[in-house]
């Protein structure tokens, strides 16, 4: 659980690892219930309307202005978004 | 950190076979963004802008947003997949690639899992000395590129001590094809030149396709290299690291090889490989260790439901492949052949990257001989003077030009070389330049016959000589004729004429 | 003149067109509706400072002689969910707290270049997770039939408006049901059109394969009207379809004519016995089916084996699409940050904003998402629930060979008391029981009000469902039935409603 916490990004209380904990149930009930027709020869449904290739032309449309673009920028600086020390790594 | 002691080379692969891979990222130049319509930093059009001035909303993971595929990313990535010798799928589709990192605008990079676009290929490069080298490539597909971090505040610039770090993302988003090696077997003690030749063929191949502007200082073309040991005889490959931040072809070259003495020592202390990131340090020469293998790679792929299938039509996928140029390898064995060069004479060409130089000297109507003469001659001492690349130098047209007015008598050889340095100098054509320093050979027959008749006059002994049938005494007077003339007379000629006179006197 | 309030869209355009009543006197009316009733209703998170601006625009243009749409001057509220350059847009979020959009959500800039006036934003569950409305970060939304109870969820907020006259038209979006589930619970219309029918760019993803943004109102023809305003193909959103739309106001027209329900074959899905409803529900659904059967309708028994999964599927497939659509939520380029102590590195800021700003209903289905895709899960779970769609797609297919429509009732129940279930997710989550199917499945449904419920005298509505693309087809069957039903009682139902403010 906690490991899942880290993983979205959320600080996760001890009450609330204790709760979610129990939840993970629905999951495994809810897969366990799919199960039951989820069979190797139904092929999957990623998109309800199928569709494929559509595309957009390779051409240049409005961009946001400099200020739009930080306007709901919790910190900027020089004209970019600034965060605290990342102390990891570039990808 | 204490530097990593490091094995002799060749004992190092005396113990171990090195199993290569590489992972190399191709900025495509399209006029926009993988999947938004803002300008894309990658084309030349666009390179250096503002800090966030290409910007769209989804380029920013800005709520409602959502991405479109851009229709030409995906051309040149087919083009690229046919190139590297690859099947294009039937049906290929985009994947949510998910970690949080601040220069992720959704905190998911938009990328393809399980069903590239181009996969199972291999790419013939050719090593220095002609030797030709089959990579296998596991796979192509496509994906986007993420933001640009500045650390701040920190001593080096580098991501450790800094206080903050800036983000700009206007290189969020820009179209790459991941190029995906399978594991390279084979290449013993050549790994290191392998490793960059292969960047080279890839660099070659995209800018063949003209699809990138595959600058590597520019990030253009990125190369994650994977390097594994195992010991003489073992049939398990070794735990490999990958070296990443490899951004110029010599760089990967010496990473690939600092990393097998490495590792060998190591082995060979008894320690064992970490399964890791590494980054190379371009003014050390050395790999440090990233973050290893772990949670942070539980990347939670699912296919991208804001995205539809591709499935590429079979006559555009023919079209395209219609329209690739030759290999770039193929080309050169080609040229070569063609050319009628020596082994030795072609890899001069081939290893001072002139191959395109002499090719357009030749279509320009020189003799494959001549082209080759000037660039790997003259032009080559010239720019090694002047510190300059050679193909930016002169136009093959003028190269042309200027051998042109020898074959036709204009220049001798050594005023050609004067008209090349004069139109390096940016003294214009070389006519321009033959016409402004008066550089055409005497053709005046009258002029020469002065000149002749006054050197017979003054040295007998040779006119009798000559006439005495010893032919070969008539270069002291060529030489003193040449001489009179300042070099710009036709020395065949002059020979001539100088045997019709001594014969007439 | 009839009270302005009580209009509907369609007869303020035809007003606002011939003349008889402006835009700012309608907009004003409908702001001073809300003045008076929403702080009990709360149904709106933000009220447009610029709503007169623009009506009073739309009144000068139309002055100038200006052609102008059906419905144009005619107010309109907007779900949260659907960012806007004017107002804030926070998804009923604190995370999203006063973020103010660069760009305008398709529906929205279409419905402001047909003449509509934005009058506000709307109360919803935080991140359209939630069928009551309870879980917005602002407060919940209250039932304009009994202000104890839940108007329903995720767009409480929009139905709520409706019901409350605090406007004619509102927008709404539709994931598993939060269009159809509140119109139900409030005696209004709503329709989740065709998946890809309307425009999904500038909707705060939920779960980006099933969500739909639709029209809430009080008629069908209302609904027609609006939906021919937002819908249609748009560049910007890959999954939307490029066909030409029938006009739907065109359909409900001719639904209301007469004529369509002769012949017209109703499926009616075994699998969903009564014992699955509660009783006034499900009495009102046979109520109204033997009305139609009246008009010369037939009732088809259906099978539909595979729907009984679809909440499983649902549940597994929404979870992991949004616990990958929330987490641009991250305090880096926008909307709150929360900056722990002592030195706290990116990932902290990261983890402390969201434990912050997300509620606990939104961080529930994170973390199940993000288990549900974890490490080696992906096949077992978000795959094995793709497949489930295939099942009842396959299921619909079969249907719709044998009839036109199928009907079901809405939702199980009528409208619950508020904090009545909120500790019970799962019990919640099968309030979208009968509605899930045509989000799995991307075909469109609609909800019409049925009647009340005897042993509550709350609001009960039927859902009827059509094949994919045929949107029309639910535009004439509900303004037939809607016309029947009304003919039964003699006034709109949300008459019977009770008074609310003490302007009614
Ligand atoms: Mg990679
Ligand atoms: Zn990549």
């Amino acid at each position: 659980m906690r490991h899942l916490g880290v993983l979205a990004r959320i600080k996760l209380t001890d009450d609330e690892v204790t709760q979610l904990t129990g939840q993970l149930d629905v999951i495994v009930d809810n897969i366990a219930k799919v199960s039951e027709v989820a069979t190797p020869e139904v092929p999957a449904t990623s998109h309800p309307i199928a569709l494929a290739n559509v595309f957009r032309p390779d051409e240049v449309g409005q961009t946001l202005s400099p200020e739009q673009t930080l306007q709901n920028a919790p910190d900027a600086a020089d004209g970019r978004f600034r965060v605290t020390a990342i102390l990891g790594e570039e990808q | 950190m204490a530097a990593a002691k490091l094995m002799d080379y060749d004992k190092a692969l005396e113990l171990f076979e090195p199993v290569l891979g590489f992972e190399v990222h191709v900025e495509l130049n399209t006029r926009t963004k993988m999947f938004s319509d803002a300008p894309n930093p990658a084309n030349d059009e666009y390179h250096g802008a503002e800090p966030n001035t290409l910007i769209a909303p989804v380029d920013l993971g800005l709520p409602g947003s959502l991405p479109v595929v851009n229709a030409t990313a995906v051309r040149s990535s087919i083009s690229l997949g046919l190139a590297l010798g690859c099947s294009i799928a039937e049906s290929s589709r985009f994947a949510r690639k998910n970690y949080f990192y601040p220069d992720l605008g959704k905190n998911y990079q938009i990328s393809q899992y399980d069903e590239p676009i181009a996969f199972e290929g291999s790419v013939e490069v050719e090593l220095e000395d002609g030797t030709l080298v089959t990579i296998p490539i596991e796979r192509a597909h496509m994906e986007e590129d993420a933001g640009k971090l500045t650390h701040m505040g920190g001593a080096t610039g580098r991501i450790q001590g800094a206080e903050y770090s800036l983000v700009d993302y206007n290189r969020a988003g820009v179209p790459l094809v991941e190029i995906v090696t399978k594991p390279i077997f084979g290449a013993e003690h050549r790994a290191p030149e392998i490793a960059k030749a292969y960047i080279a063929a890839i660099r070659d191949i995209v800018r063949g396709l003209g699809i990138s502007e595959a600058r590597m200082e520019r990030g253009n073309l990125r190369c994650d290299a994977n390097v594994s040991l195992r010991p003489r005889g073992q049939e398990k490959l070794g735990t490999r690291t990958e070296t990443k931040n490899v951004n110029s072809m010599r760089s990967v070259e010496r990473a690939v090889r600092y990393e097998i003495q490495r590792q060998a020592q190591i082995l060979a202390d008894g320690g064992t490989i970490i399964q890791e990131t590494r980054h190379w340090h371009e003014d050390t020469g050395t790999t440090s260790p990233g973050r290893p293998k772990s949670d942070a790679d539980d990347y939670r792929y699912f296919p991208e439901p804001d995205l539809l299938p591709v499935r590429p039509p079979r006559e555009l996928v023919e079209e395209l492949r219609a329209a690739l140029p030759e290999q770039p390898v193929a080309r050169r064995r080609r040229l070569k052949a063609e050319w009628g060069f020596t082994d030795l004479e072609y890899q001069d060409v081939r290893n001072s990257g002139l191959v395109d130089v002499v090719e357009a000297t030749i279509a320009a109507g020189t003799t494959p001989g001549a082209a080759r003469k000037w660039w790997t001659g003259e032009i080559a001492r010239i720019a090694n003077t002047q510190e300059r690349e050679v193909t930016a130098l002169v136009a093959p047209a003028d190269v042309a030009a200027v051998q042109k007015l020898v074959d036709e008598g204009t220049l001798n050889d050594k005023l050609a070389r004067q008209v090349l340095e004069g139109v390096i100098a940016g003294e214009g054509t070389p006519q321009q330049v033959v016409d402004a320093r008066g550089l055409a050979v005497v053709s005046d027959d009258g002029a020469l016959i002065a000149a002749i008749d006054e050197a017979l006059t003054s040295q007998p002994d040779v006119l009798a000589k000559i006439k005495d049938g010893k032919v070969q005494a008539a270069g002291a007077i060529i030489g003193a004729v040449m001489k009179a003339m300042k070099g710009q007379a036709d020395a065949a000629r002059v020979r001539e004429l100088v045997l019709e006179r001594a014969a007439q006197s | 003149m009839r009270d302005i309030i009580r209009m509907t869209a369609a007869e303020l355009g035809e007003r606002l067109s011939a003349g008889e009543l402006s835009s700012v006197e309608a907009t004003q009316a409908h702001l001073d509706r809300i003045a008076a009733v929403d702080a009990d209703v709360h149904a709106f998170l933000h009220v447009s400072e610029h709503a007169l601006a623009a009506a009073a625009d739309i009144d000068s243009r139309r002055a100038a002689g200006e052609q102008l749409g059906a419905i144009a001057g005619v107010p309109l509220a907007v779900k949260d969910v659907l960012v806007t350059t004017d107002q804030p847009s926070t998804s009923g979020s604190k995370i999203l707290e006063g973020y103010m959009s660069p760009f305008d959500a398709t529906v929205v800039a279409r419905s402001r270049a047909a003449g509509l006036i934005p009058l506000g934003k709307t109360n919803m569950d935080e991140f359209a997770m939630g069928s009551s409305t309870e879980h917005s970060a602002y407060g919940p939304t209250r039932n304009p039939w009994d202000l104890d109870r839940i108007p329903g969820g995720s767009g409480g907020g929009s139905a709520a408006a409706v019901a409350a006259f605090e406007a004619p038209l509102a927008l709404g979006s539709d994931t598993g049901g939060s269009i159809r589930q509140p119109a139900h619970v409030t005696g209004t219309v709503g329709i989740k059109p065709t998946y890809g029918g309307v425009s999904r760019y500038g909707a705060i993803a939920l779960a980006s394969s099933l969500d739909q943004v639709g029209p809430v109102t009080r008629t069908v023809l209302d609904a027609g009207l609006l939906h021919d305003v937002i819908g249609g193909h748009d560049p910007k959103d890959s999954t939307s379809l490029e066909e030409q739309w029938p006009s739907f106001a065109e359909a409900a027209r001719e639904g209301s004519a007469g004529q369509v329900l002769k012949g017209l074959k109703v499926g009616v899905i075994r699998e969903l016995p009564d014992s699955g409803f509660q009783s006034g529900v499900a009495a009102s659904f046979h109520d109204a089916l033997r009305l139609m059967e009246a008009q010369g309708a037939e009732i088809v028994e259906i099978s539909a084996p595979h729907f009984e999964y679809g909440v499983a599927a649902y549940y597994l497939i929404l979870p992991a699409e949004a616990s990958s659509n929330l987490a641009k939520f991250d305090s880096v380029r926008f909307g709150l940050r929360v900056t722990p102590g002592g030195n706290p590195t990116v990932e902290d800021v990261m983890s402390a904003t969201r434990e912050a700003g997300f509620g606990p209903e939104v961080k529930r289905r994170i973390i199940l998402g993000t288990y549900a895709l974890s490490a080696g899960y992906y096949d077992a779970y978000y795959g094995s629930a793709q497949k489930v769609r295939t099942l009842i797609q396959r299921d619909f297919d079969e249907a719709f060979a044998q009839v036109d429509v199928i009907a079901t009732p809405s939702a199980p129940t009528t409208a619950f008391r508020i904090g009545e279930k909120i500790d019970d997710p799962l019990q919640m989550y099968l309030n979208d029981l009968t509605t899930i199917p045509a989000n799995l499945a991307g075909v469109p449904g609609i909800s019409i009000p049925s009647g009340l419920a005897e042993e509550d005298g709350l609001p009960v509505g039927i859902q009827f469902l059509a094949p994919a693309r045929q949107d029309a087809r639910l535009y004439k069957v509900g303004a037939a039935l809607e016309a029947v039903l009304l003919d039964s009682w003699g006034a709109p139902l949300l008459d019977k409603a009770p008074i609310l403010g003490g302007t009614r």
